[in-house]
């Protein structure tokens, strides 16, 4: 299915998010206890390094589907995850850089959704001009029938079926 | 020179090679000035016409100047504009002088392999399968045209080539898709397929004057587009295409029905187009008859169906009882080209219509392998590409 919407930018944008989200995994899979350090959860180490596996798929998902659409939503869901763990951190003794990263998260999940969003929309401003490509010099009601002087060949004729008994050619 | 070529499913590339050569006395050399990829192009890319060959050379919609002629080429010099139709043809053969010429009996040099294949061969085609001739194609810097003192359109200086081009093949093909239709004051004309052979034959629907122009498929911009051309529009990823076309016909369905689709329709919600992409996947069969079943269906009794979507070899499934009961009339067939393009070339002149309106994309050859990606998958709202060599 090739559904691919959006500007060149939103396309670019997704692939960049790609990129992020391969980079942030790879971090989070193979030294999740830095970051833990970094983000205020000690502990949460088994938990990270299942979110860097997430981030991972998620990211070769964007780069290589047709359509990184339903991808992005999936990263905007990443994103609630992400929150809702930092949220119990804020809760916790290292509330600091939780609550930090807390809105760092915050605002690339902004990104997320707008990208989802960019893409879902089909370019407005495009839209219209693709409205205003008629190739014709009237409105199209004034140019019904501007060709009718055509003669259909003997051989093109094909709907005498259609037409009533007494019109019939012939 | 550098050339657009074909290496195998989604493969194409910008190669360099060798300069074509006048082989023939009625040859002539175009250097090309304007070339396009066209949706046919599009079945050769994803692998689903059969007899390509390493390294054959893409395209069929060209245009550009007389560089020389073969020594039986009289009608044409050096620095002479032409456009130059897909189809060639020898312009004497019975099947040329019944107007025929998509179906010359001289053209395809594969003659024999095309009886075969076909029972009786077609004409030769530029850069399409060796069941066609194996022609190489005009997505080039250079384009070897034979039959050349037929095969080829006149066309003014001072009109640009961006309104010409399309005389090569799409405009003729939607003018013979409406006209095949024979089209009557009070007809409803349901063309599936808003690519640009669609967008031209809503076009030449309007102006051959029928009632309604109904266009389908679910693309926004190229809705939109078909809109701009007059037509009323159905989304078949959001609406029942049999239920809406049925309401905007009072029950009884178009008149007449053109597909502007082919071999590669998209699966929609219904249950035959599921199953013949999972035959496809599995390389069981090669067409998705999807668009014919459902024009078959809706068509009025005794109406027309018009097809200038390409089909590539066996269909599956096709309820030929009941276009039989319903007494409906097949039109079909590669283009005539010539057979049109005076005429038509006559209204661009008196501006009924202007064909440049489909062009969204305009490229140097380099980057034509991207570009087919681009408008196979209607990225960026790509609806037609002119490659400028
Ligand atoms: N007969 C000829 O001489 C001739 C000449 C040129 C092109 N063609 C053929 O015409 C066809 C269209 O060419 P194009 O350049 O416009 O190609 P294209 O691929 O740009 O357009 C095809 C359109 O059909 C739409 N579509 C897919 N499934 C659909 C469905 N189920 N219902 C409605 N619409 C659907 C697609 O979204 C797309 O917009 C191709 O098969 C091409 O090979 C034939
Ligand atoms: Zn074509
Ligand atoms: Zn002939």
């Amino acid at each position: 299915m090739s559904r691919t919407r959006g500007s060149n930018q939103a396309l670019a944008l997704a692939q960049g998010l790609g990129w992020f989200s391969i980079a942030l995994g790879v971090a989070e899979v193979l030294a999740p206890h830095r970051i833990t350090r970094a983000t205020g959860l000690h502990g949460h180490e088994r938990l990270i390094s299942s979110y860097g596996v997430r981030e991972i798929v998620t990211g070769i998902g964007l780069l290589t589907a047709k359509d990184p659409t339903p991808w992005v939503w999936g990263r905007v869901g990443g994103d609630a995850l992400d929150l809702g763990t930092l949220a119990a951190g804020v809760a916790g003794p290292e509330r600091e850089r939780s609550g930090i990263a807390f809105l760092m998260t915050l605002g690339i999940a902004a990104l997320d959704v707008a990208c989802a969003l960019a893409l879902r929309r089909p370019l407005p401003a495009a839209m219209a001009s693709f409205r205003r490509r008629s190739g014709l010099p009237k409105p199209p009601g004034a140019m019904r029938g501007a060709a009718s002087d055509f003669v259909v060949p003997a051989d093109f004729r094909t709907p005498e079926a259609l037409r009533p008994l007494n019109e019939k050619a012939g | 020179m550098r050339a657009l070529c074909w290496h195998g499913k989604q493969d194409i590339r910008c190669d360099t090679v060798p300069d074509p050569k006048i082989e023939h006395p009625r040859d002539a050399i175009i250097k090309v000035t304007s070339c396009a990829i066209c949706g046919s192009d599009l079945h050769l890319y994803d692998g689903f016409m059969p007899g390509m060959e390493n390294g054959d050379i893409m395209g069929h919609e060209t245009m550009g100047i007389v560089e020389e002629v073969g020594s039986e080429v009289t009608n044409l010099k050096k620095g002479d504009r032409v456009v130059i139709p897909f189809t060639i043809f020898c312009g004497e053969c019975d099947q040329c002088r019944r107007g025929n010429f998509s179906v010359c009996e001289r053209s395809n040099r594969n003659k024999s392999l095309a009886d075969k294949v076909f029972g009786h061969t077609t004409a030769g085609l530029f850069g399409y399968t060796h069941l066609t001739g194996g022609y190489p194609g005009g997505q080039a810097e250079y384009l070897r045209v034979p039959f050349a003192d037929k095969t080829h359109i006149k066309v003014p200086l001072g009109v640009p080539d961006e309104t010409l081009l399309f005389l090569s093949d799409i405009f003729p093909t939607g003018w013979q898709a409406a006209v095949q239709c024979d089209i009557q004051r009070d007809d409803t004309v349901a063309i599936w397929g808003c690519g640009p052979v669609g967008q031209f034959a809503i076009r030449s629907a309007l102006l051959l004057g029928a009632k309604q122009v109904i266009a389908i498929d679910r693309v926004p911009e190229r809705l939109a587009m078909a809109e701009a051309g007059g037509a009323t529009t159905i989304d078949f990823s959001k609406e029942s295409v049999v239920e809406r076309l049925n309401e905007l016909t009072r029950g009884k369905g178009p008149e007449k029905c053109i597909d502007c689709v082919g071999l590669e329709a998209h699966a929609t919600a219904t249950i035959d187009s599921m199953y013949d992409r999972a035959k496809q996947a599995v390389m069981l069969e090669t067409d998705r008859p999807h668009v014919l079943r459902e024009m078959m269906y809706v068509c009025r009794p005794a109406g027309v169906l018009s097809i200038p979507g390409v089909y590539g070899g066996l269909l599956d499934k096709v309820p030929f009882g009941m276009a039989m009961n319903k007494g409906l009339t097949f039109r079909m067939g590669q283009t005539h080209v010539n057979r049109w393009t005076d005429d038509l070339l006559k209204r661009i002149e008196m501006g009924q219509i202007d064909p440049s309106f489909v062009i969204t994309h305009t490229v140097g050859l380099q980057d034509g392998p991207g570009m087919y990606k681009t408008f196979r998958d209607k990225q960026d709202g790509c609806i037609k590409v002119v490659l400028k060599p």
